[in-house]
């Protein structure tokens, strides 16, 4: 089971948090700030997994953006390595070419997509396009919602006239 | 999908994170985010909020709670959010609360109303929303208020629905299994959905229950076989493949089943071999999931019902995984390994130098593993060498929580396989002297009772030699400053106990010592309490052998200053000090015999030498006493526990009336003695595995009736009486005892076996002597061994620096963004510095002048795909140039990504991947070009400092 995500930039800037076990505040940053100390510093060539607190944690440089996700043991490295892989090639999909400053404005969307790709700390839909395409109605619900309002606002506005 | 990409958010939140990004410390960054916390506490709570506002309300709340603080004067605004109507500001608002809460949180109990009625919607989206929130927010409590609805959208038409109503359902079990035991069979039949996704998405809760029970599964190997067998014959539609690896991810979830479902049973192994041994054939092994799939193969191969044509597979893989340049497929090989050589330990040989060099690596990760890996290899042959490494690597490190496994996994293996009791002294000095803190106090202990009884063989002159040379080197270890205490603990006991034994050394000497660690330690107290009884044990060994004993100046200071000690342990072992020392040689021999803490002390439980006092007592008109099995009343506690016991295993409260108290006796039972029975039980905690055994009669699913009231019957009580779990920690050495002298037998017959085999095999040409003779003593001391040529692995490590440094511009935007590195130097990630109107920025802006070089000097033209087309030839042509042959496989070796350390061995080196990547992908030069347009309209510029922040990830 994957315990958290993160998303951290090169500088130590946390970009994204996703916690599926129970952590207060307080562990949180303790959490942070200790991963981000043991992954950052890395060397480029090293294996992509760290072991910390008993548990393991793989993580993957994408340009200046570290994807870290925390998981047990005995669950399969490398299968989490192209989760992340995964989760980055919806996201390029979905913003068309991401790049780091698309996260940082967007956040939010990021964890939209995360939503739909875990649940419960485990991967739920291993197909990108089943992935975007649920984003993408969910967006255009919101879409529709927004032309709605502004059309609404205009009968009002034509009324009120 | 461009617009996508777009920023909705207000100015003010833009400039938030912004200023956040040009932060120069964290202080700053704190204050900026105090700042916000105020401005955002004063507005949210303003009356009529327009609902677009709120919810970038709230999205700034999230984002404050990422960056670590506490947000928690706007969850209830968050909360709030979720019951509105539209799905816009309610998906906000579901994302908010799934972020901010833990499923203990109070506020979780306003929220299950709104979750029952969007789980109710027509609209899926909707659904799916509420069923996010689901698996994250719903606590044991209140599982029975959405559990019928999500059993409903079981079978919902949309397979998005079906599929997070799985994984809700599989939550509700890891929380509480009693509350859905009744729901399994439903993994089953979901098992055969139509929709790859959801039977996908149920192999995670089937490998739970599996895991937790094998049995019962037993007849669905059958199924899971057939579908590993249609996934691997590519059956499944193409969008579950993964780099032209079917469903790999289906495929890594069957493995583990079938893993557990294979282990130690014969039959079911055998339904397993063919489908497992065509996936070995099939994988691809020069993708990243391609490796992964292997990898599960052979911990399948390793659990299962062993079978020699997989096992040699397996041992194929493991030998290029160890092979490989990638540290990576290092790791799992070695991880591979680990569980290989339980089944087939003379594997192990012919990797034994790629082991040794995995040892050696400068990458902790992999040292670790290696470590993990000796761990499960070491006999009694190589005990010696292994843990000596492990040591040497536990003083090098500073990670506490490695430290203390490392240093019990070396305590364990040298009590299991020492050659010598001076060898295992000298070790648990060791790690007692670095880590002493970090052992569990258990392992001391049992390092004291190991000196006391010896390794168990009848030879006294044995043990008093072990005992002379822990004394000896206790002495030595003491002028070291700083010990631990737990070390501290077990130097005084023997010094005490065995310090003047041999005669080698005076009382004097000893007790001078033990003055010293008292006075050097003078804030611990548990370290003086041992000296204090230390001093009195040589003291009193002295006076039974009838010598003169002086007190020396400094030990009477210590006890004068024990003898007023706020601690009355201390100060009780001083005055029995003090007593003993008065006492004559007879009555000291009585008391402290010498060499005696092996003796057992017979407990007299019938107090027989009271009966006298008793007889007396009864004379004189005493009660006599009642044993507590004929006690009137007991009878009722019994049954009264008994009964309330079966109670509280249903639930924590009753509801139903108690009971009218049976009057007479129960009354009569003295207070203290329900307390006394109370309390002796040590209350243990529950471990989750024993309660599942005390699951609940399955519970009648009456939907209609449990829909609003907290259904609380199977939910594992948390308040109950605790389950009382008899301590087994008192491990007997005896049984110790056998296990070394069998296991060691096990060593030297399996070591000779591994002769035989190194003899028949090839001399070795190249490899430095010194691994040669580690390798020789990890692995049974032969100095034959496996050709492998040693330079390669060095030499990739100095090309580790390449792939970094080689970021070849695919896009005019980062040919931009370097060329302004040297034109301007700002000074941050996000320089925004720069004036927000684009026509003042133009004449500054050495974005706009590259455009201008590209093509026009107008931006909207550059946006409109000018540049891209300009570009975009150039590419191709690279592209047909270099890639035509090997496109496949570099776009395989892309997936590893930028670590990978193959990009480099690659033919037409490091501009490839890129070029490729961008070819395979829309044309990237025109999507960057509108979005550096889009940031720049916004006041961001992309500063020189950080092009990064532009860069494509996939890139």
């Amino acid at each position: 089971m994957i315990h958290f995500v993160l998303l951290i930039s090169r500088q130590g800037k946390v970009r994204l948090t996703k916690w599926y076990s129970p952590y207060s505040q307080k562990e949180r940053t303790k959490v942070i700030r200790e991963l981000s100390g043991l992954i950052l510093t890395r060397g480029p060539k090293l294996c992509n997994f760290v072991e910390w607190r008993g548990l393991r944690v793989v993580y993957k440089r994408y340009a200046s953006l570290y994807f870290c996700m925390c998981i047990d043991e005995d669950d399969n490295e490398l299968e989490i390595l192209e989760i992340i892989h995964h989760y980055v090639e919806v996201l390029d999909r979905y913003f068309g070419s991401v790049c780091e400053l698309d996260l940082i404005y967007n956040f939010h969307k990021a964890y939209f997509i995360l939503d739909e790709l875990l649940i419960a700390g485990e991967l739920q839909e291993p197909s990108k396009r089943t992935v975007t395409r649920l984003v993408a109605a969910q967006d255009s619900l919101v879409e529709t919602a927004k032309e709605q309002t502004s059309s609404i606002t205009n009968i009002i506005a034509q009324a009120a006239k | 999908m461009g617009s996508q990409g777009g920023f909705y958010q207000s100015k003010e939140f833009l400039d938030l994170v912004k200023s956040i990004g040009e932060a120069r410390s964290k202080a700053e960054e704190d204050r900026i985010v105090l700042n916000e916390i105020e401005t955002l506490k004063r507005r949210i709570s303003e009356p009529d909020i327009p609902k677009r506002k709120m919810k970038e309300y709230i999205i700034r709340l999230v984002y404050i709670e990422m960056l670590g603080h506490d947000a928690s004067f706007g969850y209830i605004h968050a909360v709030k959010m979720t019951h509105d109507d539209s799905l816009l500001v309610k998906r906000t608002g579901y994302l908010a609360v799934t972020l901010f809460l833990n499923e203990d949180h109070d506020l979780i109990i306003l929220i299950v109303n709104t979750i029952q009625k969007d789980l109710k919607s027509d609209n899926y989206l909707v659904v799916c929303a509420a069923l996010n929130a689901v698996c994250k927010l719903i606590n044991e409590e209140t599982i029975p208020a959405v559990l019928p609805q999500v059993m409903e959208l079981l079978a919902h038409p949309k397979e998005a629905v079906r599929k997070k109503a799985i994984m809700a359902l599989h939550r509700f079990y890891q929380k509480s299994p009693s509350s859905v035991s009744h729901l399994v069979s439903n993994f089953r039949k979901r098992l055969c959905d139509n929709d790859p996704g959801v039977m996908g998405a149920t192999l995670c809760p089937l490998f739970e229950l599996i895991a937790r029970d094998v049995n019962s599964y037993k007849d669905l190997v059958i199924s899971f076989v057939s579908i590993l067998k249609q996934v691997a014959e590519r059956r499944l539609s193409k969008a579950y493949d993964c780099h032209q690896m079917p469903a790999p991810f289906i495929q890594i979830k069957l493995l583990k089943i079938l893993a557990l479902l294979g282990s130690g049973d014969k039959q079911a192994s055998e339904n397993m071999y063919t489908v497992v041994g065509d996936i070995f054939r099939k994988c691809d092994s020069s993708s990243n999931i391609g490796n992964a799939v292997l990898y599960e193969c052979i911990c399948c191969v390793s659990s299962i019902y062993p079978n020699p044509k997989l096992l040699e597979s397996a041992a194929d893989v493991i030998s290029r995984f160890l092979k490989s340049d990638s540290h990576n497929l290092k790791y799992m090989g070695i991880d591979a390994l680990g569980r290989l050589i339980k089944i087939s330990p003379e594997i192990a040989e012919q990797h034994q130098l790629a082991v040794i060099d995995c040892l050696e690596d400068p990458d902790d990760t992999l040292k670790r593993k290696t470590f993990e890996l000796l761990y499960k290899m070491t006999k009694s042959t190589n005990v010696e060498v292994i843990v000596d490494r492990m040591i040497d690597y536990m003083i090098s490190i500073s990670d506490n929580h490695y430290k203390t496994e490392i240093a019990s996994r070396c305590v364990e293996l040298a009590e299991q396989f020492a050659p010598s009791n001076q060898w295992f002294i000298q070790t648990m000095n060791r790690v007692f002297e670095h880590a002493g803190d970090l052992v569990n106090i258990k392992v001391a202990h049992s390092l004291m009772r190991l000196i006391a009884e010896g390794f168990g063989e009848d030879d006294d002159n044995a043990d008093s030699k072990l005992r002379s040379s822990a004394v000896e080197s206790y002495l030595r270890i003491l002028g070291e400053p700083k010990l631990p205490s737990v070390f501290l603990q077990v130097i005084c006991w023997v010094l005490g106990e065995y310090g003047t034994a041999d005669g080698m050394f005076s009382a004097s000497d000893i007790t001078g010592k033990l003055c010293d660690v008292a006075e050097a330690y003078s804030n611990d107290e548990t370290v003086k309490a041992y000296a204090t009884t230390a001093l009195m044990k040589i003291y009193a060994f002295e006076i039974a052998a009838r010598r003169k004993v002086d007190m020396l100046p400094e030990c009477q200071s210590l006890m004068e200053e024990l003898l007023a000690s706020h601690s009355t342990d201390l100060q009780q072992r001083a005055y029995e000090l003090q007593a003993v020392i008065g006492l004559d040689a007879h009555a000291v021999e009585c008391i402290m015999p010498s060499d005696a803490s092996c003796e057992d002390i017979e407990v007299d439980r019938d107090l027989s030498f009271l009966n006298d006092y008793i007889q007396e007592a009864i004379e004189k008109g005493a009660q006599p006493y009642i044993p507590e099995s004929e006690r009137s009343g007991m009878l009722n506690i019994s049954n009264f526990r008994n009964q309330d016991h079966h109670e509280a295993s249903s639930h924590g409260l009753r509801f139903e009336a108690y009971e009218l108290p049976k009057p007479a006796l129960q009354s009569r039972i003295p207070q203290a003695l329900i307390a006394s029975t109370e309390i002796v039980p040590v209350p243990e905690p529950m471990y989750p595995r024993e309660s599942y055994q005390t699951t609940m009669p399955s519970i009648p699913s009456d939907a209609g009736s449990a829909e609003l009231k907290l259904r609380l019957e199977g939910v594992q009580k948390k308040w109950g009486r605790p389950t009382y779990t008899p301590a087994t920690s008192t491990s007997n050495s005896t049984s110790q005892k056998t296990v070394n002298g069998t296991s060691q037998g096990d060593g030297a017959s399996t070591v000779s076996s591994m002769r035989e085999t190194y003899d028949s095999r090839k001399p070795q040409v190249e490899v430095s002597h010194e691994k040669q003779k580690l390798a020789a003593s990890l692995f049974g001391g032969s100095s034959k061994t496996e050709k492998r040529p040693a330079t390669g692995h060095k030499a990739a490590k100095a090309s580790s620096h390449m792939v970094e440094k080689s970021h070849v511009p695919k896009s005019s935007m980062e040919v931009a963004s370097d060329k302004a590195a040297s034109a301007q130097q700002p000074p941050n990630l996000l320089d925004l510095g720069e004036p927000t109107a684009t026509s003042t920025a133009l004449q500054l802006d050495p974005f706009k002048q590259l455009e201008g070089l590209l093509d026009t000097t107008e931006v909207a033209s550059a946006v409109n795909g000018a540049p891209a087309a300009s570009v975009s030839p150039d590419i191709m042509a690279l592209y047909v140039d270099t890639a035509a042959g090997i496109h496949n496989k570099n776009d395989a070796d892309l997936l590893s990504g930028l670590s990978n350390p193959s990009v480099t061995n690659m033919p037409g080196t490091t501009a490839m991947p890129q070029v490729t990547q961008s070819s395979s992908k829309r044309p990237n030069p025109k999507d960057s070009l509108e979005k550096d347009a889009l940031v720049r309209q916004m006041g961001v510029n992309p500063s020189s400092q950080n092009p990064n922040l532009f860069k494509d990830l996939l890139g």
